[in-house]
This record gives C-alpha cells, structure tokens and sequence, in this order.
C-alpha cells in the first residue's frame, strides 16, 4: 500500500469514523441512564440525513435553516419513541425492550420509505466541492465539516455532563438511579433526555455525513451496528473511549477496503464491522455480563 | 374434572385443526390458498425454533434467516452441483447447520440480552453477507436454479398439492418432536431454569448446556424449512434470508406466543395473510405494519399474542365455571 493511500484510508476513516462515534455516543447515553439498548439509534442518523434533503431539495427550506429543522423534528422523534413507546412498557424485560426498539426501528424505516420512496439521495454539501490536497490525498472539504462536527458535539457533551446542573442529574440517574430520584431528580425525565439527546446527535451525524455518500431510507441498519460497536468498544461507559472505538473502525475499514484480497473482492467492508463487533462481544462477554447485571 | 375437560377439547381442537388441514386444498374450499399454506407451513418450522427459545430461555434471536438460509443453500448446492440425492442434502444440511449452530452456541450463549441479540444480528448479516458473495458456490445475487424435486421412488413431489401435503407431514412432525422435547427432561430442565437459572444450577442442570441445546433445536428446524424450501421452489437467491426475515421470525413468535408450539402455526398464518392478502394492496406497508404490531404485542401482552389470548380465554372460563358450580 502506498503513502498517499495510506494517508487517503486514514481521512477516510477518521470521517467514516466520527459517525459511528456519534452513534456510539447516542448509544452509550441511553443505556448509562436508562439501561436500554435502543436498536433504533441507527435510524436517528438516517432521518436526519433524510430530513435535510426532503427539506432543502423537496420542500425548498434554505440549507442552515433545513439542517436546524432536521435535529429538531429527529430529536423530537426521540422524545415520541421514549414517551409512546419505552415508557408505557413499565418492567418489560431486556427482551422486550430489545423487540420494542426494533419495531420502532422498522416503523420508522417504513414510514419514511413509504413517504420519500427507496432510492439513493444526496444532498448538497455545506461548502465548496473543490476537494484539498494533502500529502497526495485529496480530501472533500465535507469531511473536514463531519470530523469537526464529530470533535464540537463531543466537547459540548462533555462539558454538558461536567459543567450543567442537567447534565449532571442525567449522570446521578446512571450512577444510581434510587439515589438520584431521593434527591430530587426524576429519572424518567431524565430518560425523556437521554433519548432526546441521543436521537439528536444521530440526526447531527446524519445531516453532516448524507452529502458525503448518499442516504437512504434503510440506511439505520448498518449504521447503528456500526455505532453499537464503537459503544461496545468504549464499554458502554467512557464516552472518550467510544470516539476512539469509532474512529478506529472507520479506519480499519478504510484500510481494509483499499487492500488487495485477491480472489474475495472489496465487497466484504461491512463484514468487517460484523466480526469487529462479534470479537468484541465475545472477548467482553464476561465484562458485560457483569455490567448488565449491576445496572 | 377441570384437567379432563381440558384434555377432551385439546384432542377436539387437534382433530379439528386436521381435518381443516386436509381439507384446505380442495377448490370447494381454500384451495387458491394452497401455495400460501406451503409457505406458512415452512415458516411455521423457523418460528417453533425461536418461540421456544424466547419462551425457554428468556433470550432472543435476531439472526433465524442465517439458519434458514443456511440450510436452503447446504441443500441447494450439495443437490444440484454435487448432485447428491435431495434427502440426503436435506440431512447433511440440518447436521451442518445442527453443528454450526451448536459451534458457536456455546460462546454465544455466554452473552445474553442485549448482546446476544447484537451477536446474533451480526451473525445473521454475516451469513447474509456471505451468501450474496460467495459467488462461486451460491451463484450470487442470481442464485441456483433448478434444484431437484424431492422424490420417493418414481413418485415425484412435483405439483403444489403433493408439496402442500409434504410441507405439512415435515411441519406436523417438527412441532409434536418439539412439544415432546418440551414435555421431556430436557423441557422440565429449561422450565427450570427460566424459573431461576441460579436454583436450577444447584440442583445440578448446566444452564448454559441446555440453552445451547434448544439453540441448535432450533437452528435444525430452520435449517429443514430452508432445505423444503429450495426443493419445493426450485430456486434459491439470498433475497428471502436476509434481516427482515429475521425480524418477521421475531414477529410471527411474538404473535404466536412465546413458549407455545401451537401458536407458531397461529403467528406464522396472521403474519402471511396479513402480507399475502391485506397489505398487498397498499404497496410496502407491512414494514411499518409489523413495527407497530411488534411495539404493540409487547407493551400489552409481553407473553405473546397467542398465549395472551388464550390466557384471558381460560382466565374467563374457570370463573364462568366457579360460579355455575355455586349452588
């Protein structure tokens, strides 16, 4: 492999990878304050690519504007889901719970398929098309807005959990959650929250990343395995360690697919993921175990 | 008194539940249903698998196509590139996928919840993945085209009726099997053990052993529907083994209930004359269908549809009984 494909997988990867932390960090969210696992999460990023296309390209709302809208509507998703669908489910069991989230997945897939249709969309980038160089790689000014983006949102959210009265109740209700309502705070607000919260910076995701590639309505699937497994590399806890988990994918990805394997083809990019994501299941197995147990 | 009377309508509902079977294909009857009935019967075998293990275990599957599949590409290649006799692919399919299964069971089902259902949704996209890829043996996005009938002698299984009657004998047989594993030590075992995992490991069931076991149970009966499947259509692309399936898998037990064998045929049936009949005619509604039906099933009847029904059914009729027998 040459230098300046070398140099081209790791931009690749580092913006592939933004995106799968900001799904891992939707993730990570959920589950520390609720000790949910939402299959949904991928869908965030899908609706909010989604949304800023039909809005921009459909219904002709100027792009800053457009992009605004597309994480208010998806955080308010987020919101719907908690409220329709995880709370009225009082004590339902972890299986439950995963069911649950996965038929909201596929509704929300559904929905948007049936009204938007199934096809690929693009829509435009934020700036200029003229791509950079550096050191032989060429880099699309789109990547340098999602791996900023990525680097903003994570330190508005650290400083949200660090320096906010609210962010530090959400961080209480994940510690213990008996302990934080007996201090005044009310944890099912709290998970009203962290899934706003979480759909929001999926939405984020989706908007800066859908004109790089293209979106489209079955696009969460993917996506929101990819984010698991930044969030199972990261452990579920450290927020910092989840960002790295998906960056690091975005690159061994790049990297895997401007190799050369012979007889089997570029095609296998996603199994990559996939086995990333069973090794690290396995390797963890007895760490989680312990996890889910005490949470 | 009550027992008995239970036991008499069960014989009733089974000996009813035949005869309706039978009768299906005829044309004075159902019988413009009968291709439907051929793929209810053979998704009724890769429901049984998961019912059982939600209902047994606690645990869920996101990844019954890969078995499914698996089983139906086995067949496919070993009976049309190798040439091997169909019954035999048929076997040699469920005890590879039987050993896959059983392969990676065991680290599997050191996960659960969350992560067992992430690792079998990985594993299902995987195997997916492989299928569309592979192209050598599974011929790609194209697939394998004229897979051998099934045959016994010159008696070939080669018009829809025969296959109907075939899918039905496998289907009927694959459901007593798994009712009698329910009812055996195994069964008592995994009641045991869904009861609390820690009191039955102190009386000496290895927990993880019998989860493992009503895995691969399942993986088996998929595995057998998948083969059906190519010898009955002929033809195998990776289109049906895909997520949704596995997603409809998940709604067909939620319907039909968890734990019961019965309302896998139940489940299995709503689900396809939902797709086959109703929501055909809005073009691709039955995604947003199935999501709502799923969100739905388990917010008020997390045992299963089925199983809800019939509790309440039974809950009604002891107190319409209780009060008959008040003087």
């Amino acid at each position: 492999m040459s230098l300046d494909l070398f140099v081209q997988s790791i931009i690749s990867g580092l913006s592939q990878g933004s995106i799968y932390a900001l799904v891992g960090l939707g993730f990570t969210i959920i589950f520390t304050v609720t000790g949910i696992i939402n299959f949904a999460q991928g869908e965030f990023v899908m609706l909010g690519g989604m949304f800023s296309w039909a809005f921009f390209t459909l219904y002709g709302v100027p792009q800053v504007p457009a992009l605004i809208l597309s994480v208010l509507v998806a955080t308010a998703i987020g919101a719907v889901l908690y409220l329709l669908a995880i709370r009225s489910a009082r004590k339902a069991s972890v299986v439950s719970l995963i069911i649950i989230t996965i038929g909201a997945s596929i509704f929300i897939r559904g929905v948007v398929g049936e009204i938007w249709g199934r096809d690929f969309v693009r829509p435009p980038y934020f700036t200029g098309e003229n791509s950079l160089h550096f050191l032989g790689a060429s880099i699309e000014p789109q990547r340098l807005w999602i791996v900023g983006t990525t680097i903003f949102v994570a330190l508005i959210l650290h400083f949200f959990f660090s320096r906010t009265m609210l962010g530090k109740a959400l961080k209480a209700c994940s510690v213990n959650r008996i302990g934080a309502a007996l201090v005044g705070i009310n944890p099912r607000t709290m998970s009203l929250i962290a899934f706003a919260l979480a759909a929001a910076m999926g939405a984020i995701g989706g908007i800066v990343t859908a004109p790089q590639g293209t979106t489209w309505a079955d696009a969460g699937l993917m996506l929101g395995l990819k984010g698991f497994v930044a969030a199972a590399l990261g452990g579920f806890r450290s927020q910092v360690a989840t960002v790295i988990g998906g960056v690091t994918l975005g690159i061994l990805e790049q990297l895997a697919i401007r190799v050369n394997w012979g007889p089997f083809g570029s095609d296998y990019a996603d199994a990559i993921a996939l086995v990333v994501l069973l090794l690290v299941l396995l390797v963890r197995s007895g760490k989680l175990a312990a996890e889910e147990r005490t949470s | 008194m009550l027992e008995r009377l239970k036991r008499r309508w069960t014989y009733l509902a089974i000996a009813a539940m035949l005869l309706f079977l039978v009768l299906i294909p005829f044309d004075w009857f159902l019988g413009q249903y009968t291709v439907l009935m051929i793929f209810i019967g053979i998704h009724t075998m890769v429901t049984v698998g998961l019912c059982l293990l939600m209902g047994y275990t606690g645990q869920v599957s996101l990844g019954q196509a890969a078995f499914y599949g698996l089983g139906a590409y086995f067949s496919a290649i070993l009976s049309k590139t190798y040439h091997v006799n169909p019954w035999l692919a048929m076997l040699m399919a469920a005890i590879a996928t039987g050993a896959f299964a059983y392969v990676i069971g065991y680290p599997f089902f050191r996960l659960r919840g969350n992560y067992l259902a992430m690792a079998t949704l990985g594993l299902g996209l995987i195997v997916g993945i492989l299928f569309s890829q592979l192209d050598r043996f599974t011929g790609g996005s194209m697939g394998i085209r004229e897979i051998p009938p099934l045959s016994i002698g010159s008696f070939v299984f080669n018009t829809t009726l025969k296959r109907y009657f075939l899918v039905w004998v496998f289907c009927l047989v694959t459901l007593l099997l798994a009712q009698n594993i329910v009812r055996s030590r195994t069964g008592r075992a995994l009641r045991a053990i869904r009861g609390s995992e820690a009191a039955a490991e102190s009386v000496g069931i290895n927990a993880a052993q019998f989860k493992v076991k009503i895995f691969v149970l399942g993986a088996v009966f998929a595995s057998l529907a998948g083969s059906l499947y190519v010898h009955n259509f002929f033809y195998v692309n990776p289109g049906p083994f895909g997520f949704l399936f596995s997603v409809m898998v998940v709604v067909m037990a939620v319907i039909g209930g968890l734990a019961s064998i019965w309302g896998a045929i139940f489940g299995t049936a709503v689900v396809h004359i939902l797709s086959d009949e109703l929501l055909i005619e809005f073009g691709e509604w039955d995604t947003i269908v199935y999501g709502l039906i799923l969100v739905v099933v388990m917010i008020f009847v997390p045992q299963g549809l089925f199983v809800g029904l019939r509790e309440t059914y039974e809950h009604w009729r002891l107190r319409h009984v209780e009060r008959r027998a008040e003087p």
